[in-house]
């Protein structure tokens, strides 16, 4: 490994820390252990929507180790309720939520009631003996009927409709009019969830002298916490500190303000001590967000000779009963009709979507949010479109992708890409994979009974966001992130910064920037995050942003340090700064490389002798720098995926065989991490596709809210993943890196999708409807009813 | 208001565990899971809780040199026998391949499963050294990886098992 100038982007180095992880010597939130820790537990709603007539809360408070048992009304003096609409997002409206329900629970496992205990065993031993009496009311579960109005969630809100949009570039029926060839299809996803290890934890501290609040949290986004918990708890902001130590897998699910967190943290402040709560399995099924519940219908316009030329869309989302505050429950939909067709050339668009309120669990921003869905009905539908044609679906795509020499270009949604690379990434994953030879095999084992299928599916990801994602709406959520390095006595380098680490590995991203901007080794540099007491203001990780505009702080406060590290080493040298330079660990001379200084030495003089420098000198080993975005309302990567299959058309069984992924995300800092994360994504993208999906009676009741019952990616079902990179560097910032954290998931679920159909197609069979189970398949094929 | 009492010390047996090698002696709540007798009473967090009904794996410790999960065994159901967790395995070396190669490999992202998964692994390694990639992912298949997609961590443990084939 190069350990020189410059040396650590681009290579795989292994992360520091995560050594701790490897001995269980990580602190997650429910390892920590304070003095008069209380722990809370949750009565919910055994309804998915009821009125509380009656709550008896008096059997519950003579248990043992009991310290308080609140319903809504009780804490509501401690905790104002929130809305989860958005500004930009015209029309968006959700009723105000409490942190615990007051009178009505709208979906089953919505809290009305808590109990704090000495410990959890004592709490949970109290919650069955809190006694509620419930009046059923009207459900509404599923979205067309939510849809239709016939029975209203929120009267106040007049109807169902949480949010609407649509588009239009205008001349989309004449495009339909005069196509050779029109195709429709409709698909249906099934709702599934993030499925963190860790559960949701959180553990709030109230200190009443200091009227401070030190809540530490496994979250994505101390700071956005931050400002939430200071604002709906009334604790000036400079008096709340948010610490996310480990955090045990995010993928969105730990970007939302949950009701049961902003309890605890209420409590914290009404008992005047620590309170913790760490959501249980079964609790996490029924209040963590869910996602993707969508039915959309696409219809695509195409020339004979192969040219599309037109993309319509009709996409109905539902979201639970309230709108997730504080970034919506509106931006997955939006997604969805910003993103349909993203990677082709054609110029008429129109889409109309509808998000709508059900009885179910809430549902928000899960990792690639909306991305799934657009590139699935995206990818099936040119499928079908190729199929029809009867045109190869690699050369239809190589056809009507936008051209690499076509950017800075302008889809016809209004999303501007800065430079994309979608023809690069097509032929180096056709080379990936030998697609001649596989199809090749593929018709040699059809003739034989065993049916393959090869599945592509094209993307482009929003990623690097500017504050057109949430700040212009309104939410104080911050789209810039900042470093700060320091110098350290000893020649060590302190990286602190506001983006944080939930197990991708921005640490040692981070570490590797600051190490090759300075010019020392990589084992002096250590990266703090995750402390809003600690580190500068940023937005923290969500929206593959954290490489790309966290690293460009990283890099910008590196490059000045080094500079204000060469200004000492000038002065103790008396050398002129110019002559200077660090490599490896050491001041050296420019031209020859010759050692001058040791770092170690140099720190020793700038903080423990400056009365050795000359007189005007004051040494500066400490630099902040923040970036944010401003080019482009976000950056654009692209990608392209390919799923083998086998399906077995007796038993519908689907077995993966391999899967690619050729991504561009510009500059790659770890190529290590970096492939693994999109493996990661690919795997909860197959999770979606394949296995996984939150089953509801009409009645609103989860079906299989358990890890028994939900099923999710084993080791022994996963391919081996084969991921390659095509590299185009942002020209927004000197580092160049786009997001990579969500294409994996964005992209399989189409790859997989496309697979099978291609699989199933000698049998004039298509699936439509994810998770596509093994009876699924089998009602496709005609083989069960 | 009057108090209910706390259960009777006559539910909660005295055990004697040998826990990473030391000797523990305590009163449990028959109630209490091996693994909440070895988070909340002795500080062991390195094991940790993902799903408390024996799924995701992230409980695995050992119990007389078995594999097992946390969640599903009663602390009771220990006494008289030897526990190892994450902190003594790694104490003792005993873990250190695999934990070099997951280093190596980047065969962890958050790190929640990841105790769970090298007591699964190890497993294999000290019973199954001619393990394939296919046996690999078949024998780690009890222990729920959210973040890798599993790739890093067949490869790491396929590093080991060859390098233990090679230096035999």
């Amino acid at each position: 490994m190069d350990t020189t100038n410059s040396g650590y982007v681009g290579k795989s180095v292994p992360r520091a820390n995560a050594r701790r992880l490897l001995q269980g010597r990580g602190t997650y939130v429910d390892d920590l252990r304070l003095p008069r820790l209380a722990h809370v537990v949750f009565f919910r709603s055994p309804h998915a929507h009821a009125r509380l007539r009656k709550l008896d809360l008096a059997a519950a408070r003579t248990m043992p180790g009991v310290i308080a048992v609140v319903d809504g009304a009780a804490l509501a003096p401690y905790c104002k309720p929130w809305v989860g609409v958005l500004g930009h997002l015209k029309g968006i409206k959700s009723p105000p939520q409490h942190a615990i329900a007051i009178g009505r629970a709208c979906w089953q496992g919505e809290a009305v009631a808590a109990v704090v205990a000495e410990t959890r065993e004592q709490a949970e031993d109290a919650l069955e003996k809190i006694e509620a009496e419930w009046e059923e009311l009207p459900v509404v579960v599923e979205m067309k009927d939510a849809l239709s109005g016939r029975r209203v969630i929120h009267q106040e809100l007049g109807d169902n409709i949480c949010f609407k949009r649509e588009l239009d570039t205008g001349a989309v029926d004449e495009a339909f009019a005069k196509a050779d060839i029109v195709v429709e299809e409709t698909y249906d996803f099934g709702r599934h969830t993030g499925v963190t290890l860790e559960p949701r934890s959180i553990l709030a501290d109230y200190n009443a002298a200091e009227h401070t609040l030190t809540v530490y949290h496994a979250t994505q986004t101390p700071h956005m916490m931050q400002d939430i918990f200071s604002r709906h708890l009334d604790i000036p902001e400079g008096n709340v500190r948010v610490i996310a130590k480990d955090v045990g897998g995010s993928f969105g699910i730990k970007v939302h303000v949950y009701a049961d967190e902003m309890a605890a943290a209420a409590l914290s402040v009404m008992l005047r001590r620590p309170v913790k709560f760490v959501a249980d399995r079964l609790e996490s099924f029924i209040s963590d967000i869910h996602a993707r519940e969508h039915t959309a219908t696409v219809r695509l316009a195409c020339s004979k000779e192969g040219d599309i030329l037109a993309f319509d869309l009709d996409d109905l989302t539902g979201i639970g009963p309230y709108s997730v505050y504080p970034r919506t429950s509106g931006i997955e939909g939006n997604q969805v009709v910003n993103l349909t067709g993203g990677p082709y050339k054609h110029q008429q668009y129109r889409a109309k979507m509808h998000v709508v309120f059900t009885n179910k669990n809430v549902t928000c921003q899960y990792r690639a949010v909306g991305h799934p869905i657009a590139v699935a009905i995206t990818e099936a539908i040119v499928d079908l479109a190729a199929a029809k044609l009867g045109m190869d679906p690699a050369e239809f795509r190589r056809r009507n992708l936008v051209p690499d020499d076509a950017y800075p270009y302008t889809f016809p949604s209004g999303l501007k890409f800065e430079k994309l690379s979608h023809h690069q990434a097509l032929d180096r994953l056709l080379e990936l994979m030998d697609y001649k030879a596989l199809r090749t095999e593929q018709a040699a084992l059809r003739a034989k009974g065993v049916y393959r299928g090869i599945g592509l599916a094209a993307m482009i990801e929003v990623t690097n966001p500017s504050p057109a994602f949430y700040g212009v709406g309104g939410a104080r959520i911050s789209s810039q992130d900042g470093a700060t390095l320091r110098f350290e006595p000893t020649g060590t380098i302190t990286c602190l910064v506001s983006v944080t680490e939930q197990g991708q590995g921005t640490e040692g991203a981070f570490a590797q920037v600051a190490a090759s901007a300075l010019g020392v080794s990589i084992d002096r540099v250590r990266v703090v995050t995750g402390d809003t007491a600690v580190t500068p203001y940023g937005g923290g990780t969500w929206a593959s942003r954290g490489a790309g505009i966290g690293g460009e702080a990283v890099l910008q406060a590196g490059k000045v340090l080094r500079e204000r590290i060469l200004e000492v080493a000038s002065a103790i040298l008396k050398t002129d700064k110019s002559e200077l330079d660090i490599a490896s660990d050491e001041i050296v001379s420019k031209v020859s490389g010759e050692p001058r200084l040791e770092l170690s030495e140099l720190g020793r003089v700038a903080y423990f002798r400056p009365d050795t420098l000359p007189m005007d000198f004051q040494s500066q080993l400490m630099v902040t720098r923040h970036y944010t975005p401003r080019s482009y309302g976000f950056t654009f990567t692209n990608g392209i995926q390919a799923s083998l299959v086998e399906v077995d058309a007796d038993t519908g069984a689907v077995t993966l065989l391999k899967h690619w992924c050729v991504e561009d995300c510009g500059t790659v800092i770890n190529p290590m991490l970096v492939d693994e994360q999109i493996r990661g994504g690919i795997a909860q993208g197959i999770g979606a596709a394949l296995y996984e999906e939150c089953l509801y009676s009409p009645e609103g009741q989860l079906l299989n809210g358990n890890l028994a019952d939900y099923l999710l990616p084993m080791a022994g079902e996963m391919p081996d993943i084969i991921v390659a990179h095509v590299t185009t560097p942002t020209q927004t910032s000197e580092l160049g890196a786009k997001g990579a954290g969500e294409a994996g998931t964005a992209g399989a679920p189409a790859a997989v999708m496309n697979a099978i159909n291609d699989a199933l197609a000698p049998f004039g069979a298509r699936v439509t409807a994810q998770p596509f189970t093994p009876e699924r398949i089998l009602r496709a094929l005609g083989k069960v009813s | 208001m009057r108090r209910k009492k706390e259960i009777p010390l006559e539910h909660a047996p005295e055990i004697t565990v040998t826990v990473n090698g030391t000797i523990v002696t305590r009163r449990v709540p028959a109630r209490r899971h091996l693994i909440d007798f070895l988070r909340e009473e002795l500080g062991l967090t390195g094991s940790h809780t993902g799903c408390e009904h024996g799924v995701c794996g992230a409980c695995t410790v050992r119990v007389d040199g078995r594999i097992v999960r946390g969640c599903l065994m009663l602390a009771v159901q220990a006494d008289g026998r030897r526990v190892d967790t994450i902190e003594g395995l790694s104490d003792s070396g005993e873990l250190g391949e695999l934990q070099e190669a997951f280093h190596r490999r980047n065969a962890l992202q958050c790190g929640f499963c990841t105790p769970g998964m090298l007591l699964a692994a190890q497993d294999l390694v000290a019973g199954h050294p001619d393990a394939s990639r296919s046996e690999i992912r078949e024998h780690l298949s009890g222990n729920y990886c959210r973040c890798t997609g599993y790739q890093a961590i067949v490869d790491a443990v396929e590093d080991v098992l060859a390098a233990r084939r090679k230096s035999t």
